[in-house]
This record gives structure tokens, C-alpha cells and sequence, in this order.
């Protein structure tokens, strides 16, 4: 039976048409993928769904009875949708009792709301601590307190965006279970993602998305990525480059480093090679990372880390770390190598120098003038890659280099970071991707509660995976 | 997406903002007037005559009321664009007009090119001195200046009584004021029996020179990105936040005291307490209303100067009280703040 159907829904933003006339359900039992690249308009539709956005036109079927489009998301609660947000909603200093009794509108607070609370999460299935403090939870945890809240108004559509973003590969694969028997119990399940594999692994259906149109849909079963990738991009993904490793001289030399929450640790990284570093969020991999980048804030002791540079960094936080979102492209440009530049600034060569850089590392922008905050995700992060180059590094660190971008993005991203390993650049990059790491790294550290440990050539994604959790014997 | 001409779409934008908001708070003073039974008509008009009526009402009240909120206004312009804010230029004043007095008692054997530079850099080191322990609290103790710099007021009012009561006093210890400084240390007139005086030129110039820095120099790109993004300046550009701040809190300072000593070389000729009707709160209007832009606040320190002088006339020549006036200054401000709000929930 069809729990939710949306029929010839349009949208626009200004000029920009985000959903012309898009038709999309979900049936109990299934788990419907939906795929996209950035902009396609996947988050637009989930948003019109859950009542956080008016569609222009278009209709709206709950249950296989027409309704009105919900007016918010509380309408959209009451008629049993429920939606998981593509960043954690819940407050950090509450119990996750009164964090779901939040979510699901009780009167109750405190105590009472943790015990009625623990009733939802017995009924779910779903086991998780109602007294602890949000705060003190895991990545994982906090993610499963989302779909408990998401659910705890007896929600029998559950709409997910981009939910496996931050976890580990172990807890996608629970997540897609959890998913899984959620449907198999009744419910209805969408799931916005970019990554293919889930979408094998998961839905029945597949919808792709591209430029505010449906370009393929159907049964997932005799699908494959290469199809899906086509109807996302409108063209086969272009090529990686090969690259033949060849490796120079040691720039970066850690003997007995402590750093932060880096303990003791042995390592060598040479010119030439991508060092790949895999790792939970808040592993310490953070200031390890920041430490060979030479910021300040983590203070390296004696003689146990040598880098020799110029090191260029781009950082994960591509808004509040990398750019200045209200300054000009030929600013944050400028913001990379303001330490020796001349007193007074020569701005036409500045921009002259910018338009330079936004053409060779095809950024897509209204020129070196506007302001960061103008650019998309992609482009604001070849923005920095271009920035990085320009400060002709021996080491390149790059954190989290592809995250919220689309497959053609990221491909880019990745084409960069290898460019620069073969121009006898030192990379080192870490993600929370498992994938990335292993599809660019020549080697794999992995950093688990401060520890920094090399992972033979030859070991496997699972392997990686469980040393990342702290689960393997050696 | 640069506009033809001089100005840019933005700043063309900021200076339509700025006029709407001013005509603003003008048709409500005169809505309030009306319906509190004045005639409207007299009140403006005496208004226009105290600020541009007369070439005398221009260069001895406009001008010279301007000159001190132009120069409070480019101290909170600087300590905005480096991500602070300056609430204590009133302190920072009263301390620069005492060391200046102090400075120009003194400096009677001085001829006036040696004289009036040390004078004014006593104004400008006093009032850098008096953001010592902010930048102390902030960078140590991590205590906002907001707080420091506002309480550090109170106690400047207290340094400036003392000294006019003590240290400062006139000979005959008679009147809490001090003695009148040294000729050489007086800013000359600019126009013949008009009290308008060399400080106007000075804040001029000094409007262009903080203009210059902060969008042509490495110094003044450091202290933007710093107010604009101090943890991208940090990470990305390796700038050392912690200095940056304290230097736009110093440098605010520094010109706050300048602004105390040109009001006490150029108009007082003495120290006294309250030199300042409220110029370094005013000020906060001004630089806002000039959208922390120093060409901006040149003109906005000229608009303001011009309805203070107006307010003097409107009271004497219509009987309407001169705080009447604060009606538009406020006005002014509510109408740029939700607009600027509007405009950055748009974006």
C-alpha cells in the first residue's frame, strides 16, 4: 500500500526551478533511495514532504487519500511522517528522554519524559540510555536518538537526508538494518543519499533526481552504479587518472609525538605519496592533523615532530576555518598568503592573480569580486585547493576535502589531490569516508583514541573498519 | 561586479540606506511635534537656521559639534572592523582631553608646530592606556571588552573630577575646572570670529588615512579578517588573532583620547567634568549610521553635528526641548538595524 505519494510537484526559488513537476511515493515495506547530485532538488522534495517548504504546484496523498501539503511539520507529524535531519537536531545538554519528549510534543519534562520515553524505545527497538546526556552520546548514538525521535509520534513514513554521512562503515551497515526492519515492520522508509553503494545495499526503489527532474526511476534490482551514476550526472563520471607513486625525500618526521589527544606517535611521510588517515570523529586525528600544519593552538613539544615546508592546509569547516564568507573571492585568495605580502596591498594585481586561479581551477563563480558566500559547496572548496597550490606546498593536508559534495565534485577533488602527489607534494588527507581514504591513500594510518598506527598494504576495508572502532586484536 | 562611477553597488546602497533612514527619523520628529502641539513649521525652520542658516551657525556650531563625532566615530569604526566593540570612548575621551590638559598647562615654552603634536599624542597615549586593562581582560581572562570598556567610563569620570578638584585645579581652587592651556598648545581658527578650528581638518584626515589602511594596507586586511572571520584569519591565514585585537582595541583608543584632547585644544581651552554631552555614545550612532565605512561616518558625524547645533536653535528660538533631537538620532538607529537585519536574513 502507498503510505505517502507526492504527484507534479513544482518549486522554484526565484528563477531557479528546483522541482518541475517531480512525482515521487513510498510504499509500506519499502526503503525508496532517493539520488541526486548537489542542487538536484532531493532535500527540496523531502522538505515539501515534511511540511518545511510550500510547494508551487502539485498534490499530496497520505495513506491513499488526497490531503492538503502540509503547512508544517507539525501537520506532516500528526498525518505519521517523521523526518531525520541531514544535521543532528537534538540539544546537547539534555537527557535524550527530554530530547524525544521535545521532539514528539509531550507535556512531560525531566524524569517523567525519560520513562515515557523508554517505553518508545523498548517499542522501537532501538536501545539507548533515556537518562544519558545528549552531549556524553557517540556519533552512532546521537544518530539513532534522531530516528527514535523521528518515530516516536508512531511515524509510519520515516524520511532520511543523508543520514551515513558521519558514521563509520560498521554503523552505516546497522543503520541500513535498522532501516531495513523498520520497513519490514509496516513502515516506509526515503533515504536521500549520495553514496551507491547504500542504495544497494538497502532500497527496493530507486529515484535519481537531476536538476529538478526525474531522470530514472524504478526497481533497484537491475540497476547498476554506472546506470545510476548516468542518471545523476546526464553522462558517464569521467576517468580517474592513473598515477605511478614515486616517492622523494621525508617532509614530514614524528618520533614519540603527543599532541592534544595524539599519544606517542611514529611516523614518516615523504614526497610524492597520499597518506591517507582514517578515523571516527574525535579520535584525535583532529589535532594530529593541525599539528603538522603548524597552528599554534596545539603546542608540539621538543623536537618530536619535523615538517619541512611550506604547508598548506585545507581545513574541514569550509565556512568558518577556510573562508570568510562576506569577503571577496580576491580576499579569502589573499587570506592564504597575507603573511608576506607587502604592506600596501596591490589590488588589481590581487585580482588579476584571482581570475587567474578561478579559471585554472575551474571555479564557477561571478568573478573574483563576489563573495564566498555565493559559491556552492563544490566551488568553494576548489577555491581553497586553488589557494592551497598557489602557496606551492611540499605537504598538503587536506580534512574531510569532499564533504556535502556531489559525485562530479568530489571526482574533482580527488583528480587535485592526486595531481598533487605526482607534482612531489607530500598529501596527507583524512575523511570520515572510509571509501575515500582507501580509493586515494598509497597508505592508511589509522588513529583510534590517540593511537597512530600504519595499516599494512594489503589490509582489507573491513579490517580498516574495525581497527577505526578499536575491534581488532593486534 | 563592479558599478560604473566611484562608488560601488554596495556602498551606493549603504547611502541610499543611510538617507531613508535619516529622512525617517526626521518625518517623525516632526509627527511628534505636531501631536504634541508644536508648530512644526517654526521648529524645523529654526532648526535648518541653527545648523545651515547662516554661514556662522555652519562653521561655529555644525562644524565644530561634528568634529568630535567624527573622531569617536572612526575609534568605534576601527575596534568594529577588527570584530570589537568599543563602548568606553567616552572614558577613553575624558582621559585623552585630561592628559592633553595636563600637557597643554605645560607647555608654555613650546612654540605651537611642537606644542599641539605633544598635546594631542598625550590625548592619544592616555586614551590608549585607558584600553590597557580591556585588552589585559579580554586576551587573559577572556572578559568581552563590552563589559570592561563600558565600566571603565564611570571610573574616567571619577579621574577627570578628581583632577579638576586636585592635580588640575585652577590656581584659585575655586571652580572644579582647571586653567585655561597654553596659547601655543590651542588649535588655531580656521575662519575669522567663527569657532570652527584646526581639529575638523585633522579628522578629515584622519578619516582618509583609516580609509587607506583598512582596504589598501596588509595591516588593515589582517584586522577585517579578523572581524570578519577570526578563526578562518587564524587557520587559514596563519594570522595572529590575539594581537590583531588588541591592536584595533589600542589603536580605538588612541584615537578616542585624540578625540578628548582636540575637544579641550580646540573648543574648552580647559579641562571640566561632563566635557562630553554624551559624544562617545553619540559616536556609536555615527559610525553605525556611516556603516563603519570612514567616508560614511564623515558624513554621518556632519548630519549629526548638524541636528545637535539644530537642537540648540530649536530650543532657544521655538521653546522646544533639544532632547527632542534624540528622537531622530534614535529613530536613525532602529531604522538602520532592522534594515541591516532584514537585509543579512535575506541573504
Amino acid at each position: 500500500m502507498t503510505l505517502l505519494s507526492l504527484t507534479h510537484i513544482s518549486k522554484r526559488f526565484g528563477p531557479t526551478i528546483a522541482l518541475d513537476n517531480v512525482s515521487f511515493d513510498v510504499a509500506a515495506g519499502e526503503v525508496h533511495a532517493l539520488l541526486g547530485e548537489n542542487g538536484a532538488g532531493k532535500s527540496t522534495l523531502l522538505h515539501i514532504a515534511y511540511g518545511l517548504l510550500r510547494a508551487d504546484a502539485g498534490s499530496l496523498q497520505v495513506g491513499g487519500r488526497p490531503c492538503d501539503l502540509f503547512a508544517s511539520p507539525a501537520e506532516a507529524r500528526t498525518a505519521g511522517i517523521g523526518m531525520v535531519h541531514q544535521h543532528f537536531t537534538s540539544i546537547p545538554a539534555l537527557s535524550v528522554g527530554e530530547n524525544i519528549a521535545l521532539a514528539a510534543g509531550w507535556p512531560e519534562t525531566g524524569k517523567r519524559a525519560e520513562r515515557r520515553a523508554a517505553t518508545v524505545i523498548a517499542r522501537l527497538a532501538l536501545p539507548l540510555d533515556p537518562a544519558a546526556i545528549v552531549a556524553s552520546l557517540s556519533v552512532q548514538l546521537r544518530q539513532r536518538l534522531e530516528i527514535v525521535k523521528a518515530l516516536a509520534t508512531d511515524a509510519g513514513v520515516l524520511l532520511l537526508d543523508e543520514p551515513s554521512a558521519v558514521l563509520a562503515p560498521r554503523e552505516v551497515r546497522e543503520l541500513l538494518q535498522t532501516l531495513r526492519a523498520f520497513a519490514a515492520s509496516g513502515g516506509a522508509v526515503v533515504l536521500i543519499t549520495h553514496k551507491l553503494d547504500e542504495v544497494f545495499a538497502a532500497a527496493d526503489r530507486v529515484t535519481v533526481l537531476r536538476r529538478g527532474a526525474v531522470t530514472l526511476h524504478g526497481p533497484t534490482a537491475g540497476q547498476t552504479p554506472a546506470t545510476l551514476a548516468r542518471a545523476m550526472l546526464g553522462a558517464d563520471l569521467p576517468r580517474t587518472t592513473p598515477r605511478a607513486v614515486v616517492r622523494g625525500d621525508v617532509v614530514v618526521r614524528a618520533e614519540s609525538l603527543s599532541v592534544g589527544a595524539i599519544q606517542s606517535a611514529t611516523f614518516e611521510i615523504r614526497e610524492g605519496e597520499i597518506v591517507g588517515i582514517a578515523a571516527i570523529e574525535g579520535n584525535g586525528q583532529r589535532d594530529l592533523l593541525r599539528a603538522i600544519v603548524g597552528l599554534d593552538e596545539v603546542g608540539v613539544i621538543g623536537e618530536t615532530l619535523r615538517v619541512s615546508g611550506p604547508v598548506a592546509f585545507v581545513p574541514e569547516d569550509r565556512t568558518t576555518e577556510g573562508l570568510i564568507p562576506e569577503f571577496s573571492l580576491t580576499e579569502n585568495v589573499l587570506l592564504g598568503t597575507v603573511k608576506g605580502a607587502d604592506f600596501w596591498l596591490d589590488w588589481s594585481a590581487l585580482h588579476a592573480r584571482t581570475a587567474t586561479l578561478l579559471a585554472e581551477f575551474d571555479v564557477r563563480s561571478g568573478g573574483p569580486d563576489t563573495a564566498a558566500s555565493s559559491l556552492s559547496g563544490g566551488n568553494q572548496q576548489k577555491l581553497l585547493f586553488a589557494r592551497a597550490f598557489e602557496r606551492a606546498p611540499r605537504v598538503l593536508v587536506a580534512e574531510n576535502p569532499t564533504r556535502g559534495l556531489d559525485i562530479l565534485a568530489t571526482h574533482e577533488i580527488h583528480e587535485r589531490l592526486r595531481e598533487a602527489a605526482s607534482l612531489r607534494i607530500a598529501v596527507i588527507v583524512h575523511s570520515a569516508d572510509l571509501d575515500e581514504v582507501l580509493a586515494l591513500a598509497d597508505r592508511v594510518f589509522v588513529v583510534t583514541n590517540g593511537v597512530v598506527r600504519e595499516m599494512p598494504a594489503a589490509a582489507s576495508r573491513d579490517a580498516v573498519g574495525d581497527a577505526m572502532l578499536g575491534l581488532s586484536p593486534q | 561586479m563592479i558599478a560604473k562611477g566611484f562608488l560601488t553597488r554596495a556602498a551606493r546602497r549603504d547611502l541610499f540606506l543611510t538617507a531613508g533612514a535619516f529622512i525617517l527619523g526626521l518625518a517623525l520628529l516632526a509627527l511628534f511635534l505636531a501631536i504634541a502641539g508644536f508648530n512644526v513649521g517654526a521648529a524645523l525652520s529654526a532648526m535648518w537656521r541653527g545648523a545651515f542658516g547662516s554661514w556662522y551657525a555652519l562653521t561655529s556650531a555644525t562644524l565644530v559639534r561634528a568634529t568630535p563625532l567624527i573622531v569617536l566615530g572612526l575609534a568605534f569604526t576601527l575596534a568594529s572592523r577588527g570584530g570589537t566593540l568599543n563602548i568606553g570612548m567616552e572614558g577613553q575621551f575624558a582621559l585623552g582631553a585630561t592628559a592633553a590638559t595636563w600637557a597643554g598647562l605645560h607647555a608654555g615654552s613650546l612654540p605651537p608646530p611642537i606644542a599641539i603634536p605633544w598635546v594631542l599624542a598625550c590625548g592619544a597615549i592616555a586614551g590608549a592606556a585607558w584600553m590597557l586593562l580591556p585588552v589585559v581582560f579580554r586576551l587573559r581572562f577572556g572578559v568581552t571588552e563590552v563589559i570592561t570598556t563600558l565600566l571603565l567610563n564611570f571610573v574616567a569620570d571619577a579621574v577627570v573630577s578628581f583632577a579638576v578638584t586636585g592635580p588640575l585645579q585652577e590656581p584659585t581652587h575655586i571652580y572644579p575646572q582647571s586653567a585655561t592651556i597654553a596659547m601655543s598648545a590651542q588649535l588655531p581658527k580656521l575662519v575669522d570670529g567663527a569657532r570652527m578650528h584646526l581639529g575638523l581638518p585633522i579628522a578629515l584626515l584622519l578619516a582618509a588615512l583609516l580609509g587607506a589602511l583598512l582596504w589598501k594596507s596588509r595591516w588593515g586586511f589582517t584586522l577585517r579578517a579578523v572581524g570578519a572571520g577570526a578563526t578562518a584569519a587564524r587557520v587559514s591565514g596563519g594570522i595572529a588573532t590575539a594581537s590583531v585585537i588588541a591592536s584595533a582595541l589600542l589603536w580605538s583608543g588612541a584615537i578616542a583620547g585624540l578625540g578628548g584632547a582636540i575637544e579641550v585644544t580646540g573648543v574648552s581651552y580647559a579641562l571640566y567634568q561632563n566635557l562630553s554631552p554624551g559624544y562617545g555614545f553619540t559616536a556609536i550612532a555615527v559610525a553605525l549610521l556611516g556603516r563603519l565605512q570612514p567616508l560614511g561616518v564623515v558624513v554621518a558625524g556632519l548630519l549629526f553635528g548638524a541636528l545637535e547645533a539644530g537642537a540648540g536653535a530649536m530650543q532657544r528660538d521655538a521653546g522646544i526641548p533639544a532632547v527632542a533631537v534624540q528622537v531622530v538620532e534614535a529613530v536613525v538607529i532602529l531604522t538602520l538595524v532592522v534594515l541591516t537585519r532584514r537585509e543579512a536574513a535575506e541573504r
